[in-house]
């Protein structure tokens, strides 16, 4: 594990160890800056009961540049692309190098509780979600469960 | 150039504007400051060149003139809300250099205000005492970096109480006095070492861009870094970058100064009579130090008089942009009445057949073959509902692109022609030696053919943009005026143009060709001068319809 950051290690070992509820990361045993996430649909939300799968990457800049975090599970979400792409703020302009990895997937985590289809990444998700959001939800839910259990 | 009254007029530029709108005259006397100027009786008078009422006035500025005017602007502030020049400088910014917005602010709730602009409230006792040397110096920002360490290694002491520290970002540990020395903190709880501020600085300054708006390094923590934290943290490269951003950003915000755009250039000009609100009435042309013209209401890097700000955006967009393929097709291919496959008809008779679902129409009418009979060489069934439509559309779009192919035409050619002519400079100045060799005349005697050139190449330019005004001009009484004097210009220009190419090999026929041109060249500056006049004075009066919105 030499070369790696004190602080990648550090946050590494508490993941680990100490992981948040509904959340596990793990790095591949090639590469310890890419990691096997999965995180839970929260309760009372269209994905509870789903384990989502992702990615997530360290870059070379990191803390000062956001990790790049991607969906491998398919997901129904007005902020979340085809490609599993996320649209939230604080891994683009809001970053701050003092946000972590947990920080980070506990506000994904958060995100799946509450969409926003105002700041849309999936326009026809989204455009669903404002115009008929009781039919988005059941989508949402049959994602959850034909892709995440 | 950087007198107490100029700076008065950036501070008070909504005053200025006023008086510009309300009393021309008065603000001519103004700029011009000869309140004699109008006295008839004064010889000199006639040769003063005349400020036109389309004219407006400005000054050039250079960086550290630009400089001075923020740290005037930030002493000022200083002095009245009794904060320190860092603090007056952050608090600026974030009201976009409105001192007087600021002031109401301020004395409305000082704690909010701080907090807004990403200050310390003022009770903290870290804005007060330890962020800043006691003495707040008054001169400038800048100069409060008084020494390389005095003012980090002085915050961080009331903070020499903190025991074992690790940085959050690095996870670096440090102890005792190494936290004085290499962690710091804005004094908003949130502490780094110093390794990481530096890297964060750098990224926010070489990587993003960004000066004015440089937060503390906890998420959602709006604090601002301060000037001289950065200076004393990162690399000279660094600094001066970051000090270069923070003008162009006081430039970019102000409405009254803009940056000239010429390459390699730095001056930045000032002018207070060209507010957004007034470009559909004037154009407001200046020329900067570097020698190059520009448009001060939209950056353009050239002169575009007589045409308006806003028309040269719109014109230069339709010459940009693909839509007039669009145009082509539709005036030169027809749609298959049935399967709309496009089609251009390149020869053969009117008789039609889709190659595609092998309907068959008449290519005069565009309706169906069938109902033509064996009248195969002409179309005798004109006024078939749907072959009227049909043509309608395409004689429409046919006339429009012939339109804009007129005016484009026109355009292109001027300033193709223009650039030729500088070319021609030098072919003028072997001319003008061969002169000067043969015919006895002296150096100055034969400035006239570099006279004439630059006049014809100022008329061109003027010509070229008068065909995208036309463009835009409704047709009417005052549009045919306009093209009058245009085509005056033109056949000036032209002549002055043959006269310039003509080959001087005869010594005698010198004088005759020098006179020839100088007349020539003082009639086309004459018509150059009318149109421009004309045209310009006809916004204020509001004489000019055009086909879009201004």
């Amino acid at each position: 594990m030499s070369g790696l950051p004190k602080r990648i290690l550090k946050e590494t070992e508490r993941l680990m160890s100490d992981s948040p509820p509904g959340i596990s990361a793990a790095p591949k045993d090639d590469n310890l800056r890419h990691f096997d996430v999965t995180v839970a649909g929260p309760e009372s939300s269209p994905y509870e009961g789903g384990i989502f799968k992702l990615e997530l990457f360290l870059p070379e800049e990191y803390p000062m540049n956001p990790p790049k975090v991607r969906f491998l599970t398919k997901i129904y979400h007005p902020n979340i692309d085809k490609l599993g792409r996320i649209c939230l703020d604080i891994l683009k302009d809001k970053w701050s190098p003092a946000l972590q990895i947990r920080t980070v997937l506990l506000s994904i985590q958060a995100l799946l509780g509450a969409p926003n289809p105002d700041d849309p990444l999936a326009n026809d998700v989204a455009q669903n979600w404002k115009e008929n959001q009781s039919a988005a939800i059941e989508q949402a839910r049959e994602w959850t469960r034909q892709y995440a259990q | 150039m950087s007198s107490d009254g100029e700076n008065d007029e950036f501070l008070y530029e909504d005053e200025y504007d006023d008086a510009f709108d309300q009393d021309d005259e008065a603000e001519e006397i103004d700029s011009m400051s000869e309140p004699d100027v109008y006295d008839a009786l004064s010889p000199a008078i006639e040769e003063a060149p005349q400020k036109k009422p389309y004219d407006v006035s400005w000054k050039v500025k250079t960086l550290q003139e630009i400089t001075d005017m923020q740290n005037k602007e930030i002493t000022k502030i200083q002095s009245v809300l009794e904060v320190p020049a860092s603090s007056a400088a952050i608090l600026l910014r974030h009201y976009v250099w409105n001192s007087e917005k600021l002031q109401e602010q301020f004395w409305n709730d000082p704690a909010a205000a701080l907090e807004e602009a990403g200050l310390s409230p003022p009770s903290s006792p870290t804005t007060r005492t330890s962020a800043l040397p006691p003495s707040p110096n008054k001169r400038s920002t800048r100069s409060l970096r008084a020494g390389p360490s005095t003012f980090l290694s002085k915050r961080t002491k009331s903070s020499a109480s903190i025991g074992p520290f690790e940085c959050p970002i690095c996870c670096m540990e440090f102890d005792g006095p190494s936290v004085d020395v290499n962690t710091y903190s804005m004094g908003c709880e949130h502490r780094f070492c110093k390794d990481c501020w530096r890297e964060y600085l750098v990224g926010k300054v070489k990587g993003e861009g960004e000066s004015a708006k440089i937060q503390c390094m906890e998420s959602g923590c709006g604090r601002i870094v301060r000037e001289e934290v950065i200076d004393e943290l990162v690399e000279k490269d660094v600094s001066k970058r970051y000090h270069n951003l923070l003008n162009a950003a006081f430039v970019a915000d102000s409405s009254t100064l803009r940056w000239c755009p010429h390459p390699n250039c730095e001056y930045i000009i000032q002018c207070t009579q060209a507010p957004a609100r007034m470009l559909n009435q004037i154009v407001p042309t200046v020329e900067c130090k570097c020698g190059h013209d520009l448009c001060f209401g939209c950056g353009y890097a050239a002169s575009h008089r007589p045409v308006l700000c806003k028309i040269v955006r719109l014109w230069e967009k339709k010459c940009a942009d693909d839509s007039e393929t669009a145009n082509w097709l539709q005036a030169n291919t027809k749609e298959c009445t049935k399967c709309q496959s496009t089609i251009e008809k390149n020869g053969g008779c009117n008789h039609m057949t889709c190659k595609k679902c092998k309907w068959e129409f008449c290519w005069v009418c565009m309706g169906p073959w069938s109902e033509h009979g064996t009248a195969w060489y002409q179309c005798n069934r004109f006024d078939e509902k749907s072959g009227i439509d049909a043509r309608d559309t395409q004689a429409k779009s046919r006339a429009s692109l012939e339109r804009y192919l007129h005016y484009f035409n026109r355009w292109a050619n001027h300033e193709h022609s223009a650039k030729l002519d500088a070319e021609f400079y030098q072919k003028t100045e072997k001319k003008m030696e061969q002169m000067q060799n043969s015919g006895n005349l002296s150096w100055i005697e034969v400035q006239f053919a570099k006279q004439a050139v630059d006049v014809v190449i100022k008329a061109r330019i003027t010509l070229k943009w008068s065909y995208c005004m036309a463009f835009y001009l409704k047709r009417n009484n005052m549009t045919e005026l306009f093209e009058d004097n245009q085509r005056d210009l033109e056949r000036a220009v032209e002549n002055l143009g043959y006269s310039l190419e003509q080959n001087i090999s005869d010594t005698e026929s010198i004088a005759k060709l020098r006179q020839d041109i100088t007349n020539q060249a003082a009639y086309v500056q004459k018509r150059h001068d009318i149109l421009m006049d004309d045209t310009l004075k006809g916004y204020l009066e509001r004489r000019w319809e055009f086909s879009v919105d201004v």
